[in-house]
């Protein structure tokens, strides 16, 4: 239990209320599945029912599979499950992403999932809620995680992009095949040259172009026969197809990658990419501690990422903050959690 | 500032050596000599001394940042990196300036040295407040005194050659030893006038790869000099004008600290540069290497240590004679007038390194399993009819050494690496057993692969024990092959022995803890052949 008022408890199966008898993101098959998002650590198979964002479905079911049993709910829109009411706001991650809101008894528990406070063009912007405990994430909870400001990052990639044309090579930029990919596709300048995608990304555009999210033209690099194409495109590809047999096709490349973690001139000698472009669905530090303070919340738990050291910090500028340990990407897994 | 900032970013944003070498030369083209001359300096790794303590500049940085020292250090435990992790968490500047790279160093940085620590503060943080992220980084690997961005400095005398169109030889030549850093010496390395005038220069050295295969491949043993390969320092003695240079080859002027070389080498005749190895040595013999590092890090060298642990040069070449550069004869040239040089102006600490005679490849090799007894690492093979190189080079000078001493040991602590490694538990310490205990005797960085590395890091993730500052204390559960090149008795070590070169041979995950070796094989290993 994160404290006696709350509805919530710490399982080995994930968070947990007893009341309304539901999992928020259980990493093993339950009953009933609250899922913040589709990100695959957050949303895995086998639950007899999951709950989500009604802008969330389609692609969770893409992921899960066609028998999965799914219930929407619009953003804001209340459940009552026993004597708790259940509600999902814009968490502002990914296309659907939800924080997850309890109110039990006039007790007010939120659990973030993964947010961000940066502007996207793809997904509903997160919205701050008043609440008595907020379990947060701290994916990036440490000062040197600052994003610079998206647009300059995008203008960034675009004159990357620029360069490798001029000299007929193919820009190959490593990104998340659902959020980041199609959030990096609405920044593009699409006049530069053609736009292709790996498989797993055209997967999710598609869903996306369904919600009637805008992006510009791409194409399936597979179903390309002529590899002139190549000479002057952008191909965004998930960070797996990073192997020599996927890569063989495009003979002169440069590859880059966007993700929060280029921040760090390490993780990007890393992947020896050429360039790493600071580009994160995530809130940094500042975002995590304007959201962590707007919410006026009295207890705050911490959730994956750095939250030992978020805790101390919150602790040390006077919020009552604990752990949450949970088993969703830890700090190490780069690739999973980008 | 600005411009050297963003060859800095070019560089690091490639791993093509082109692309690299295209940066630099685009720099050399718009960089005023005062300004490119400190860049190659501080390419080709030479660093400014640290002018301020690194405990100061993380609590000034912390302070700036408004970050308290704990979460400073987390921080830098996840970035693996001072420099940048400054630059990551300061605010951002207020102010800009247009100064240039020679004007910073020179009137901001080095005259730090002379100044109040108040004063020195003051410094930094005006300049801190004067840059741009890339310009911070920069400036804080300046003041940190480590400015690596993987180039190497072949690859600095590549640019170099193509911008100037001067022969890579004839500046890495230029290049050694000691000069001034102005505006006249870079005009010096890039002088179409190929004759020096410096006294004290060294030539590049010339270095050995290992040998993987079978000698026999090398061809017969008549066309190959095969001499010991001793465990000291490489270096230089130059004697010209009568006076003695001796350098190491590191590139660092070491004559003081040497002076019983200096003494012996003054009987050179002028114009006389010889390549060798400074051993500590007593008794017709080599001491270990650990002996010598007693005498490194000193400035001075006291009577007791000149008595305790005296040097000799063994001396493998000749590259100077007369005057002349004769780097282009053949090593037997070489070889003849080193002998010449050797027996009509006999020292005592200077002594030629001797030729090891036998009929075939197979006699050489079994006694090369005399090494350790002999004090040596194996033998170095050299191709006769070879001329002298510049730099690593394969075909002509192999290393053959004897192969290492192993032993299975477990992994107990370890701590996130640096640079390329940054942020991933990569430094290791490893124990043997004792009764029912786990004896630390070797640290290890190197051996596995970046998949083998992903796989540890997570290990100690999940099996964390105790933390103690950076330093972990992992779960004893993996065993890795350590492999070392030799063992003495040590009473600095709580094991009672020290390794030298420790390496991580292979991941046993066929072996247990119980299966790993002990204190007492460890310790026989002292007094193996």
């Amino acid at each position: 239990m994160i404290n006696k008022h709350d509805c919530l408890q710490v399982t080995p199966n994930g968070l947990y209320c007893s009341e309304g008898d539901f999992y928020i993101d259980p990493w093993q098959p339950a009953k009933r599945a609250v899922i913040t998002h589709a990100h695959a650590d957050h949303a895995r198979g086998g639950s007899h029912s999951y709950l989500c964002a009604t802008e969330s479905k389609a692609i969770l079911q893409s992921r899960l599979g066609p028998d999965a049993d799914i219930e929407t709910l619009d953003y804001g829109q209340v459940l009552t499950i026993n004597s708790v009411q259940l509600s999902l706001h814009p968490a502002g991650h990914i296309l659907g992403s939800a924080q997850v809101k309890i109110n039990a008894g006039g007790h007010i528990s939120v659990v973030s999932g993964d947010y961000k406070t940066e502007f996207d063009p793809t997904c509903a912007p997160l919205e701050i809620l008043q609440c008595h405990t907020f379990i947060s994430e701290s994916t990036f909870g440490l000062p040197i995680f600052k994003w610079p400001p998206p647009e300059h990052v995008l203008q960034d990639i675009n004159a990357w992009w620029q360069r490798n044309c001029e000299q007929e090579r193919t820009s190959i930029l490593f990104a998340y095949a659902l959020g980041k990919a199609q959030r990096i596709l609405t920044g593009l300048d699409a006049s530069i040259g053609p736009i292709l995608t790996h498989g797993a990304v055209e997967k999710v555009n598609q869903s996306y172009r369904e919600a009637g999210i805008r992006l510009p033209a791409t194409q399936y690099v597979s179903s390309l026969e002529d590899r002139n194409v190549f000479k002057k495109a952008l191909v965004i590809a998930p960070p797996s197809a990073d192997n020599p047999a996927w890569m063989r096709r495009f003979s002169d490349r440069s590859r880059a990658f966007a993700s929060g973690w280029m921040r760090i001139r390490g993780n990007r000698r890393r992947r020896s990419v050429d360039r790493g472009f600071v580009l994160s669905d995530h809130s940094d530090w500042n975002g995590l501690v304007q959201t962590i303070k707007a919410t006026n919340a009295e207890r705050i738990a911490i959730t994956h990422g750095y939250a030992t050291e978020m805790v101390r910090w919150l602790k040390e500028q006077g919020h009552q903050a604990e752990i949450v340990p949970t088993e969703y990407g830890d700090e190490t897994e780069v690739d999973e959690h980008v | 500032m600005r411009a050297l900032a963003d060859l800095y970013r070019r560089l690091d944003e490639t791993t093509s050596t082109n692309r690299k070498i295209a940066a630099m030369v685009d720099y050399f083209q718009h960089a005023p000599a005062e300004d490119a001359i400190w860049t190659i300096n501080f390419l080709i790794g030479r660093k400014p001394r640290q002018v301020v303590p690194t405990r100061k500049l993380m609590q000034w940085a912390a302070e700036q940042s408004g970050v308290p020292d704990w979460l400073f250090e987390a921080c830098y435990d996840v970035v693996g990196d001072l420099a940048e992790t400054i630059t990551l968490l300061l605010p951002a500047a207020t102010d800009t300036s247009e100064r240039r790279l020679h004007a910073w160093v020179e009137a901001h940085l080095l005259p730090l040295s002379n100044m109040e620590l108040e004063d020195r503060r003051d410094e930094i943080l005006n300049a801190w407040n004067q840059m741009d992220e890339p310009q911070r980084f920069v400036w804080n690997k300046l003041i940190t005194g480590g400015f690596r961005v993987g180039v190497s400095r072949r690859l600095v005398v590549r640019a170099l050659e193509r911008f100037s169109g001067i022969d890579a030889a004839v500046i890495t030549h230029r290049l050694m030893g000691e000069w001034p850093i102005t505006a006249e010496t870079y005009q010096k390395i890039l002088a179409a006038d190929t004759r020096d005038a410096d006294i004290s220069r060294p030539y590049p050295f010339y270095l050995a790869y290992p040998l993987e295969d079978d000698p026999g491949k090398l061809g017969g043993v008549d066309n190959w000099q095969v001499e010991w390969k001793w465990d000291g320092i490489r270096g230089q003695v130059i004697k010209r004008n009568s006076q003695v240079f001796i350098w190491s080859r590191g590139e660092e002027l070491v004559t003081d600290k040497y002076p019983e070389l200096m003494h012996d080498a003054a009987a050179l005749p002028n114009g006389t540069v010889l390549d060798g190895e400074i051993l500590p040595w007593k008794e017709d013999r080599p001491l270990p290497f650990a002996e010598l590092q007693r005498r490194i890090g000193r400035k001075k060298v006291g009577k007791k240590l000149l008595s305790e642990v005296p040097v000799v040069f063994i001396v493998y070449d000749v590259l100077e004679f007369s005057s002349q550069d004769i780097r282009e004869q053949t090593l037997q040239r070489r070889r003849n007038i080193l002998s010449q040089v050797m027996s009509t102006y006999p020292a005592m600490r200077l002594i030629i390194s001797p030729v090891v005679t036998r009929l075939t490849w197979e006699m050489f090799n079994k006694l090369r399993q005399e090494s350790r007894q002999r004090g040596v690492e194996g033998f170095m093979l050299k191709r006769l009819d070879s001329v002298y190189r510049v730099g690593r080079r394969r075909g002509d000078w192999w290393k053959w050494k004897v192969d290492p001493l192993t032993v299975d040991a477990v992994l107990i602590y370890a701590q996130r690496g640096h640079g390329r490694r940054a942020g991933l538990f990569t430094d290791y310490t490893f124990a043997v057993r004792q009764g029912k205990e786990l004896v630390p005797f070797a640290k290890a960085y190197s051996g596995l692969s970046d998949a083998e590395i992903q796989q540890v890091d997570r290990f100690i993730q999940r099996n964390t024990l105790e933390r103690f500052g950076p330093v972990r204390s992992v779960r004893p559960e993996l065993v890795f092959e350590i492999a070392f090149e030799g063992i003495q008795p040590s009473k600095r070590h709580k094991s009672g022995v020290a390794v030298r070169f420790p390496r991580i041979a292979r991941w046993r995950h066929d072996k247990k803890i119980e299966d790993a070796d002990t204190i007492e094989t460890l310790k026989a290993l002292l007094s193996a052949p």
